[in-house]
């Protein structure tokens, strides 16, 4: 009897001897590449990371520190770079809606169990994964370079990966559904089209509209990236400016982002609490 | 009248429904009992074509409805309402739309999808709701309703389809006994003033006795049982439940005066407590 819980003890420590110089011999070896790769891209680099390090906030306390020198004309930029903000929104909202009129569609086609014909749902699924494949900013260029330097390049592309992203979201939302109601919808004879209306559009309603929602916030910061390649609004106007080095400029520029970001914030959850309605927070 | 052929329906290598064979006379209230899994939703289910036999034919006034396809398919399933035992309201759709929803068929996509019902549409819902007695709760989301209330949302949705034919899948299994009984009467009072068919599927043999005219029992998906309320004493009940001498229907009963029915045979007093699971 002891000689069994001998041997199995001198197992058991000999298999923890192992786990712990394999453990030892994984940590040397992250511990050796981390080293290595950092040598090797402090010689790459012009300047140096610890050299920089000490410089990480020199930029943004010259942006603030050039703010305060401009006074009480640093305000009026808010106003003036307005219309640059507003055709950034207006870029990212056309993109969001565009795309979220595909990523319905798409949804609708790559759910299981809805009823759609089924070698629909992986052609759709892939088309889904395709859109996403494809960051904005590659597709924008390429754009820009066929149809010229203007918006809408920067709206297809916002589009083309919103249907995909948004679409992948929404398809996971239709696969939560209650089928309860489509089961009751298909008893009374009601149409494929007819189910998906009243069965399925005003289970997933609410979380479509805070996907669309954080998806158009989004897409407000896609486009100012894709106003840095030509594709105008804000991110034209953060371009000459950090490019310039006007530093309030800049700031004003961050800040204009920043407000319309919390202000999509709070329309979110508002129109969020209006389509869910009241008897969400009244029922169990 | 109502014609089961021969219907079969297998799920792979079970078998769920058994060369089902009987008809149901127009206006019968017809009741059918049965262990759970012996069919019975399945047989409902095929009936109204939510899915269709393997095996065997369903036909209505000679005229075969297990074979049809597209539009004829969707007017059969009009034709022959179906309430479910979890109601299968929209929750989230105020209980006139859902009444409404009962007016589908035939309304065109576009109509459809701007929920442009006609004024004929809601009066009809209107009534049908105040027949029920709960026209009141006309605005709110039928989500908020009790259970009771939202299975006679469910009928006032049948109504509208100006059925031949309702189904009823287990109504009242999630109902308290009050509920039950609205629901009941409900049915009951639809069959008789309008002379539609009903068949229902019970848990409850004194309701099955009390609401049915006729009894169709089920095991293992084949019909076991055929008669009417006189006919369904205990030992038959024993039978269709495969149950032995332990069997007691007194202990599952819902009925408010507690009594099974004055059919059933009195059962002696019992000294030891009954233990009711929650």
């Amino acid at each position: 009897m002891s000689t069994t819980i001998d041997h199995l003890e001198k197992a058991f420590s000999d298999a923890e001897r192992k786990r712990r110089l394999y453990t030892a011999l994984f940590l040397g070896a992250t511990v050796f590449v981390m080293a290595g790769g950092f040598t090797i891209a402090e010689d790459m680099n012009s300047g140096g990371f610890i050299d920089g390090l000490s410089q990480f906030l020199d930029y943004p306390s010259d942006i603030v520190v050039e703010s305060f020198e401009e006074g009480w004309t640093w305000w009026p930029m808010l106003l003036e770079f307005a219309p640059a903000l507003i055709e950034t929104i207006n870029m990212a909202a056309v993109g969001t809606i565009l795309g979220g009129v595909f990523a319905l569609v798409l949804a609708f086609c790559s759910t299981r169990g809805l009823g759609v014909w089924p070698p629909l749902v992986p052609i759709c699924r892939r088309m889904m994964d395709g859109a996403r494949a494809f960051p904005e900013l590659i597709l924008a260029l390429f754009l820009i370079f066929i149809l010229g330097a203007s918006p809408v390049p920067a709206i297809i592309a916002v589009a083309f990966h919103t249907a995909g992203a948004l679409g992948k979201l929404f398809s996971e939302v239709n696969e939560n559904i209650d089928r309860g109601p489509l089961e009751g919808l298909t008893a009374t004879g009601a149409t494929w089209f007819q189910r998906m209306r009243f069965g399925v559009l005003p289970q997933v309603l609410p979380n479509y509209t805070s996907y669309l929602l954080l998806r158009f916030e989004i897409n407000i910061r896609a486009s100012a990236i894709l106003g840095f390649v030509g594709a105008g609004g804000i991110g034209a106007e953060l371009r000459k400016a950090i490019g310039w080095s006007q530093g309030a400029e800049t700031a004003a520029l961050f800040m204009l982002l920043f407000a319309a970001i919390v202000a999509i914030d709070q329309a979110s959850s508002y129109l969020r609490r209006r389509v869910t309605g009241d008897a969400a927070f009244q029922t169990a | 009248m109502l014609d089961f052929r021969s219907v079969t329906k297998r799920f792979g290598s079970v078998t769920a429904v058994d060369r089902v064979t009987f008809s149901v006379p127009t206006g019968q209230m017809l009741g059918i009992i049965g262990r759970s899994g012996a069919g019975k939703s399945t047989l409902l289910k095929m009936t109204n074509r939510l899915s269709a036999p393997s095996n065997g034919e369903i036909s209505w006034d000679g005229r075969s409805v297990s074979a049809l396809k597209g539009r004829d398919l969707l007017a059969w399933r009009a034709e022959c309402a179906m309430i479910f035992q979890q109601f299968n309201l929209v929750p989230r759709l105020d209980v006139l739309t859902n009444v409404m929803l009962g007016r589908l068929n035939g309304m065109g996509t576009v109509k459809s999808l701007f929920k442009l019902f006609s004024e004929a549409d809601r009066r009809a819902a209107l009534v049908a709701l105040d027949r029920l007695d709960i026209a009141q709760t006309a605005l709110q989301q039928a989500g908020t309703l009790s259970g009771g209330q939202q299975q006679r949302v469910a009928i006032a949705r049948a109504l509208v389809q100006q059925p031949k034919i309702i189904l009823a899948d287990e109504p009242i299994a999630s109902l308290d006994p009050l509920n039950a009984k609205l629901v009941m009467d409900a049915l009951k009072r639809i069959n008789r003033e309008e002379g539609i068919t009903v068949i229902s599927n019970l848990h409850t043999l004194d309701t099955a006795r009390q609401y049915c005219e006729r009894i169709v029992g089920m095991s293992q998906g084949a019909v076991v049982f055929e008669g009417g309320p006189d006919d369904l004493t205990t030992d038959a009940a024993r039978a269709i439940y495969g149950a032995g001498e332990e069997f007691d229907e007194a202990a599952t009963s819902t009925s408010i005066d507690g009594r099974p029915s004055p059919e059933a045979p009195a059962e002696p007093a019992r000294e030891t407590p009954k233990v009711v699971g929650l």
